[in-house]
């Protein structure tokens, strides 16, 4: 597993860290804040959290791990026209 | 309640309409009907993906937790962003393999990665049998939205059956693209109607959100943390809930093969990063499950709590406006379900099984018809026996997320094989029954779904390593991940 994935499995693991493991000590009603109940508040926050982590996993698998430029189709499997490649 | 009877009857007909046009310029074979060709770009594919995600029963059910359980409604928040986190690693690999063997489902995959057929059929039969049940529910949850927000002018038998013609017309004419384009209805009018409702109700009963929850805490002081009203929804029940809902979610067939739709792995990557944003709207649905659980106390189903409370507050005309939207939401997924049911059934079931000579169009053609069978047999149920299928229903989710481990597991470790994941598979399914239907969920505070998965997954690596190393004809996938 090279250096890129793992620091991008790692900011992959941020919503499992924070909306799972962090469950037990977040599960509480004060402090309310804008009006929402903490647990609520907490939740919302990393939903919408997430996304910024998983750019920067983008990020980083672009650098390490670029997408290969073209990947051929395989033949139909049962046509007899072998090769006709997707549109 | 004439405007509301015609926004509900002007939209379904608009859907049904958009669907069949989407398919007007593209010639239909299985490629196109099923994975649109491989040509979806972020648009189509947000679209796909937001279209299986909100179903009608995200926003009757979540509104109905919040009313009758409180806080272990969170956990609807939690789980979809959890299977976003997990597509943005799985997706492109399973694209790059289905781009390059030409798969179309999910039992394609399983198939081609471990060489096996017999494994192929296996996790069709899965499929199929988890797909049946929801489909039912998607169903039955378009009537009683239509009937409800119609005040009773048209029966939920009448809505049914109507909007399954349509549904069936746009699937055998459009294949998935009928789907991604109604979703465009969808999507606009669910979030519409979702808005006005969550902030509206709770300002127009309380003068504010902040001001709703204070009162819910007055009134119920347990009801905003875990576990609610459901002692046995608490903190665990919920960290396991996630994680088996959050790995299970892209294993249903339909949401898996979606990955084959994207043009390339780049839009499957994008589309992950913004799709957890699309679950901040449950929470104005779980807003109003709050209002009506001190509004409208003692309601006999908790799942009518947000048309009831709409009813209460709007003007009929808005009502119909839900009711449409609530419709079409049902239609969305009812289409995908349909394909990707009928395609599994013909293509891996009927010739992976008992006629591996058929050709593409033969199995394009039969799919199509296939469509109108199942249709017509989810109609029945949903019409004359809705109990049927309940106890698929309630093992639906803990039986699909036993596909992950194959999935994973075909994907990043190169030794495992075909006889481990098939016991692991076996094992899962069966943990899952016994707890499920003998009502041991959940067991010691933990989802029952999660207990199987861990014995499932546990089972698939030893058996591997017991074995030697898998003969495959596609192998590993090449680059990242491995």
């Amino acid at each position: 597993m090279g250096r890129g994935t793992k620091r991008a499995l790692l900011l992959g693991a941020v919503p499992f860290l924070t909306l799972v493991l962090a469950l037990p000590f977040v599960n509480r009603v004060e402090p309310m804040v804008f009006g929402l109940p903490f647990v609520l508040f907490w939740i919302l926050l990393w939903v919408a959290l997430t996304p910024v982590s998983l750019f920067f996993a983008y990020k980083i698998e672009k650098k390490y791990n670029p997408p290969e430029p073209d990947i051929e189709p395989g033949p139909a499997p049962d046509s007899d026209k072998p090769g006709e490649a997707p549109r | 309640m004439n405007a509301a009877l015609l926004i509900i009857f002007g939209t379904v007909l608009a859907a049904g309409g958009l669907g069949v046009l989407a398919g007007r310029r593209v010639k239909m074979d299985l490629e196109n009907w099923t994975v649109g060709g491989r040509r979806f770009g972020v648009v189509l594919l947000w679209l796909l993906m937001a279209g299986e995600a909100y179903t009608t029963f995200t926003f009757l059910g979540a509104s109905g937790w919040a009313y009758a359980k409180g806080a272990p409604v969170y956990y609807i928040l939690i789980y979809g962003t959890l299977a976003y986190t997990v597509s943005f690693f799985i997706l492109p690999p399973i694209w790059r393999i289905g781009k390059r063997l030409r798969l179309q489902t999910q039992p394609d995959f399983f198939a081609a990665v471990y060489g096996s057929r017999g494994l192929g059929i296996l996790v069709a039969a899965v499929g199929v049998l988890s797909i049946l049940p929801y489909l039912q529910l998607q169903l039955a949850g378009l009537g009683f939205v239509v009937e409800t927000a119609s005040g009773g002018a048209i029966a939920a038998r009448t809505a049914i059956v109507l909007g399954f013609l349509l549904t069936c017309a746009f699937v055998t004419t459009s294949g998935i693209r009928g789907s991604a384009w109604v979703s465009v209805l969808k999507d606009a009018m669910m979030i519409a109607a979702v808005g006005i409702a969550g902030f509206g109700v709770p300002a127009a009963r309380f003068g504010g959100i902040g001001k709703m929850f204070k009162a819910v805490l007055a009134r119920a002081p347990g009801h905003l943390v875990l576990p609610g009203a459901v002692p046995a929804m608490d903190v665990p029940w919920v960290m396991t809930t996630v994680l088996v809902t959050g790995l299970g979610f892209y294993m249903w067939p339909h949401i898996f093969a979606s990955a084959f739709t994207a043009r390339s792995e780049k839009i499957i990557r994008r589309n992950a990063i913004v799709m957890p944003l699309y679950q901040l709207p449950i929470v104005l649905v779980i807003f109003v499950g709050f209002t009506a659980f001190l509004v409208l106390p003692g309601l006999k189903n908790p799942d009518t709590s947000f048309l009831a409370l709409v009813r209460e507050t709007y003007p009929p005309w808005f009502l119909g406006f839900i009711g449409a939207a609530g419709a079409v939401t049902a239609m969305v997924p009812a289409s995908i379900l349909l394909l990707f049911a009928s395609t599994l059934l013909v293509k891996n079931i009927y010739k992976a099984g008992f006629n591996p000579a058929a050709s593409e169009e033969r199995v394009m053609r039969l799919s199509r018809r296939m469509v109108v069978l199942v249709a017509a047999v989810a109609l029945g149920l949903a019409l004359c026996l809705p109990n049927a299928l309940v106890n698929l229903l309630l093992i639906g989710y803990d039986g699909v997320s036993q596909l992950f481990p194959g999935v994973v597991l075909g994907l990043f470790w190169k030794r495992a094989t075909k006889m481990g994941v098939a016991c692991g598979l076996a094992a899962g399914l069966a943990v899952a029954a016994v707890l499920v239907f003998g009502r041991l969920d959940p067991v010691l505070g933990l989802n029952a779904g999660f207990v199987a998965l861990a014995a499932n997954a546990a089972l698939a690596v030893a058996v591997s390593l017991l074995a030697r190393s898998r003969p495959t004809p596609a192998g590993n996938p090449q680059g990242g991940f491995s």
